[in-house]
């Protein structure tokens, strides 16, 4: 597959999602989400239950990819944060190195400023765990792991199952 | 460009639907949106203008089931055809791991069939990505109306490539399953090649 593929982890996983609840209690968010840049959602925290957060990753991911457009026609590099108010909700998006969107929705509990500095604290942590995580998987490449975890197992009949 | 979780045990892919304006791609997600089992799907987002052509995209979240203790899932996506919109179109091809071309079989749809391919190459190619090697399906849409090209016409214009093609009617759903699991196969031997 052209470009690299994202992977992810159970150890790198946990310490993502402790990052992001820690994010979600200092910022006093509502929630708090992590997306790939081609929409698909890594990990969320805080009130999730009745937000479709597969939809939201997809439309964020779409928004980031339309203003680094417009970015892009100004001469610009890229729009590094986004911030929507609304009349209760606020979402304040901003990117993680060159693939990954940290968005955080927040309202009047808590302040833009008190956002801003806390999502400033933690990208700097989550750059690292992904940092670590491309580390890994180049690793495990080179030593052919990852084809014994999992795919080399995978039929064509397995595929044409899903098909039925 | 999957996203292959170790933790939730997931693997996610995204195709997309191409092709010329009103040739029937989001028809194609609005049938499989409809006859999906509601634990299988997600919301089917479209960011549309008031007329019902698409803007932006369409979104479409599928899950297809479990290999090895690994849910596949499928993110679809249609691009906006018309061909002001080229911005966009490049925008939806990012990260993607497989492309259905929607043709528009009328015959006077001809000229912009060809157009949409050559400009999905481009697309592809300016982000590294190249046609000729990606998974890919060919659908020829608007089985059902008088005016159409033989299929026997259509191969040699638009499938070079010899992908798998399907004789489509995305309004009744006619080959719009057989189109998407062309193309979802061919993702996962992808995948399973590299991996
Ligand atoms: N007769 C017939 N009409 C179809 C078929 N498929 C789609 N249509 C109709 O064609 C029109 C355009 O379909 P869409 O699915 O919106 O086309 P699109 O490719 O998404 O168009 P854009 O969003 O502008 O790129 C609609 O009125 C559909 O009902 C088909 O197989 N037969
Ligand atoms: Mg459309």
């Amino acid at each position: 597959m052209m470009g690299s593929d994202l992977i992810m982890y159970e150890e790198e996983f946990q310490r993502i999602d402790a990052e992001l609840k820690k994010l979600y209690h200092q910022a006093n968010a509502k929630v708090v989400f992590l997306v790939d840049k081609n929409g698909q959602l890594i990990a969320s925290a805080g009130e999730t239950h009745d937000i479709d957060t597969t939809s939201l990753a997809s439309l964020t991911a779409g928004n980031i990819a339309a203003t680094g457009g417009i970015a892009r026609l100004l001469g610009e590099k890229e729009f590094t944060i986004l911030f929507h108010e609304g009349e209760k909700d606020n979402i304040h998006i901003s990117l993680i190195g060159q693939r990954i969107i940290l968005v955080v929705i927040f309202d009047n509990r808590t302040s833009l400023g008190l956002v801003r500095l806390r999502v400033k604290k933690s990208s700097e942590s989550l750059a690292g765990i992904f940092d670590e995580i491309t580390k890994k998987v180049e690793k495990e490449k080179g030593e052919g792991k990852l084809e014994e975890a999992l795919f080399a197992e995978i039929s064509d009949e397995d595929i044409d199952n899903l098909f039925r | 460009m999957s996203f292959i979780n170790y933790s939730s045990r997931e693997i996610n892919c995204k195709i997309v639907y191409y092709g010329p304006g009103l040739c029937g791609k989001t028809t194609n997600l609005q049938f499989i949106y409809r006859r999906t089992n509601p634990e299988q799907k997600g919301k089917l987002i479209s960011l549309a203008t008031e007329t019902e052509r698409t803007l932006f995209f369409d979104f479409l979240p599928l899950a297809l089931g479990d290999i090895k203790g690994f849910k596949i899932r499928f993110h679809l996506y249609t691009v906006p055809g018309q061909v002001f919109y080229a911005a966009s179109r490049k925008l939806i091809l990012k990260g993607v791991d497989g492309v259905v071309f929607v043709a528009d079989s009328q015959i006077e749809r001809t000229e912009s069939n060809i157009e949409s391919l050559e400009d999905l190459k481009i697309n592809l190619s300016e982000q590294g990505y190249d046609l000729d090697k990606l998974p890919f399906a060919m659908q020829y849409n608007k089985r059902d109306l008088p005016n159409i090209v033989p299929v026997a016409d259509l191969e040699k214009l638009l499938n070079y490539r010899k992908v798998p093609s399907f004789e489509a009617v995305a309004v009744t759903g006619k080959g719009v399953f057989e189109t998407l699991k062309a193309v979802a196969k061919q993702v996962l031997f992808e995948l399973k090649k590299h991996y």
